[in-house]
């Protein structure tokens, strides 16, 4: 058990209208590791997200989480499930009618029964970890960006969950803040034996602190393994990501329709 | 030219169908909505303070509006009660009048097209952000439904706030009649009040306008509510969702007033 992948994903397909999002995608993601998934925008990298987290159904294949089949699970199952899931999201998606120590305190207030001295230490503690004590009574309206996605964070894992999915973390931070982003990653990864999942096209970030990486194309994946044996794939395509070359497999367009006349 | 009619027919009833399919889709869509959010009412009901905080955004803050045209719709009603009454010359019956109107037919509609302006419109573009700022999946991360934390006591608070504010309607456009009928005028005071306390019933109108007024919170909060959480996720989607709440609560509002009018009043 200690070893056999935390989640696997069996020949997943997936429509959004006619477009077919995912083409019979299989990946199996290891226990206790951080997980890079890549793939240029608008390849289904947060629909991947939400189809392994049961908020999307798949239109065939399975998501199985503990090899329990995920869209088998009742709706108390799932909601039990996903007190073991935290997630980042792109936006950060902070309750914005409440500051800072409310929304990270929220997830605890509405599952446990626990007096108000110890939910006010462990938000303090989740804090202090992404480093924004001070910040507690702040609304989320107040906070830059990177302040908001460390505050989305403490909250993802104030619960002490099992996995954490990491959307985009890195997109539109500035150096620092990146380099504040990974560390704490890498940090909360080691220290809590997470499984995590980032999902992201910040290639040099990512791939700095991934275990195991895989590239997404067009519905599936192209290309998997560590870091190093990615870097030296010999797909093109992986190639072109990789370095973000212009020119290449890569198509710029999105798919055009065959031009019906009359 | 046969071909064409034949084409032509074809593509009108094709359209038929779909426009038909289409129509139903929607209802079936939002009876599943209502049918989700149902089991959800109960437990708002515990969530004092959630329910106490929508209560004050759709009920206290609609407070103004609603006095404003209170006064102005029962100051007109006295104007024109007091005009057609005295060709009779039963001016005195112009509290009657005046009581009658709002309680049966305007306190209800018209606080209810104002709350849908107001409130529902609120509720539409609160939820529709919400989902445009993955609050709502947020929600469902968390293991939180958001029928429950979010929809079922917006719902509620309608249903506890739109009856008050019609009563508050009521009380101010009887005021603004008294003010006009008695104080500008000159009705006769106590005739202004003692033809009204006998010719309003208690049963047949007091209590339908109150039925009124909670058919109208459940169908103004459910339209506004359904339009944002279904919205398309984008400051465009929120903003045709706002419209589309208020159009839709308004003519719904008044479509249902005419057939409760029609089961209670005949
Ligand atoms: N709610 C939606 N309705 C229809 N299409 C969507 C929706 N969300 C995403 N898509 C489409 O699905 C594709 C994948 O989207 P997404 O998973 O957000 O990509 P990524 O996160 O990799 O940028 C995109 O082409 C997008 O246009
Ligand atoms: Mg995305």
């Amino acid at each position: 058990m200690q070893n056999a992948p935390l989640i696997e994903i069996e020949n997943l397909s997936f429509y959004r209208a006619d477009r077919k999002i995912f083409d019979k995608l299989s990946l199996q993601i290891p226990r206790g590791q951080i997980t890079a998934i890549m793939g240029p925008s608008g390849t289904g990298k947060t629909t991947l997200l939400k189809l392994i987290v049961g908020q999307l159904k798949p239109s065939s294949g399975r998501v199985l989480i503990n090899g329990q089949d995920v869209n088998q699970l009742s709706r108390n199952a799932l909601y039990e499930l996903r007190q073991q899931m935290g997630m980042l999201f792109q936006t950060g998606a902070l309750l914005t009618d409440l500051n800072v120590f409310d929304n990270i305190a929220f997830p605890l207030r509405e599952h446990f029964k626990l007096p108000e001295p110890l939910i006010a230490n462990l938000v303090r503690m989740k804090l202090e970890a992404v480093g924004l004590r001070g910040a507690y009574a702040l609304m989320p309206a107040e906070l830059s960006g990177g302040m908001a996605r460390r505050v989305a964070l403490a909250r993802a894992f104030v619960l002490d969950p099992q996995m954490l999915f990491y959307d985009e973390p890195f997109v539109g931070q500035d150096p620092i803040t990146m380099g504040v982003l990974v560390s704490l990653i890498q940090k909360l990864n080691a220290s809590l034996n997470l499984t995590s999942i980032i999902v992201s096209h910040d290639v040099n970030e990512v791939l700095s602190i991934a275990e195991f990486a895989c590239v997404l194309s067009e519905g599936r994946i192209v290309e998997q393994g560590t870091p190093q044996e990615l870097q030296q794939s010999e797909s093109d395509y992986v190639q072109q990501f990789l370095k973000g070359l212009p020119d290449g497999p890569v198509p710029l367009h999105y798919p055009v329709e065959p031009w019906s006349v009359g | 030219m046969l071909a064409w009619i034949l084409q032509t027919t074809t593509r009108l009833i094709a359209g038929l169908g779909s426009a038909t399919l289409g129509a139903l889709q929607g209802l079936g869509k939002r009876a599943l909505f209502v049918w989700a959010v149902i089991p959800a009412l109960p437990y708002s009901v515990w969530r004092i303070r959630l329910l106490m905080k929508q209560i004050y955004f759709a009920g206290v803050l609609s407070l103004p509006i609603i006095l404003t045209a209170g006064l102005f719709v029962g100051m007109v009603l006295g104007l024109q009660g007091h005009h057609i009454l005295t060709t009779y010359n039963s001016e005195e019956a112009v509290g009657t009048m005046t009581a009658l109107s709002l309680i049966r037919e305007l306190g209800p509609v018209v606080a209810a097209l104002l709350f849908a302006g107001r409130a529902g419109s609120a509720l539409t573009a609160e939820v529709g952000l919400m989902k445009s700022t993955e609050q709502l999946s947020a929600l469902e991360m968390m293991a939180v439904d958001p029928m429950k934390f979010v929809i079922a006591p917006r719902i509620l608070a309608s249903i506890i706030a739109l009856p008050m504010l019609a009563m508050i309607f009521i009380a101010t456009g009887i005021f603004g009649g008294y003010v006009v009928a008695v104080g500008w005028l000159g009705v006769d005071d106590g005739a202004f009040w003692a033809q009204m306390s006998e010719q309003v019933d208690w049963y047949d109108d007091v209590i339908n306008g109150l039925v009124k007024a909670v058919v109208f919170a459940i169908l103004i909060a459910i339209i506004a509510l359904y339009e944002g959480y279904e919205s398309v996720p984008t400051s465009e989607g929120v903003s045709h969702a706002t419209t589309r709440s208020v159009v839709h609560a308004s003519l719904v509002v008044l479509g249902v007033d005419f057939i409760l009018t029609s089961l209670m009043f005949t």
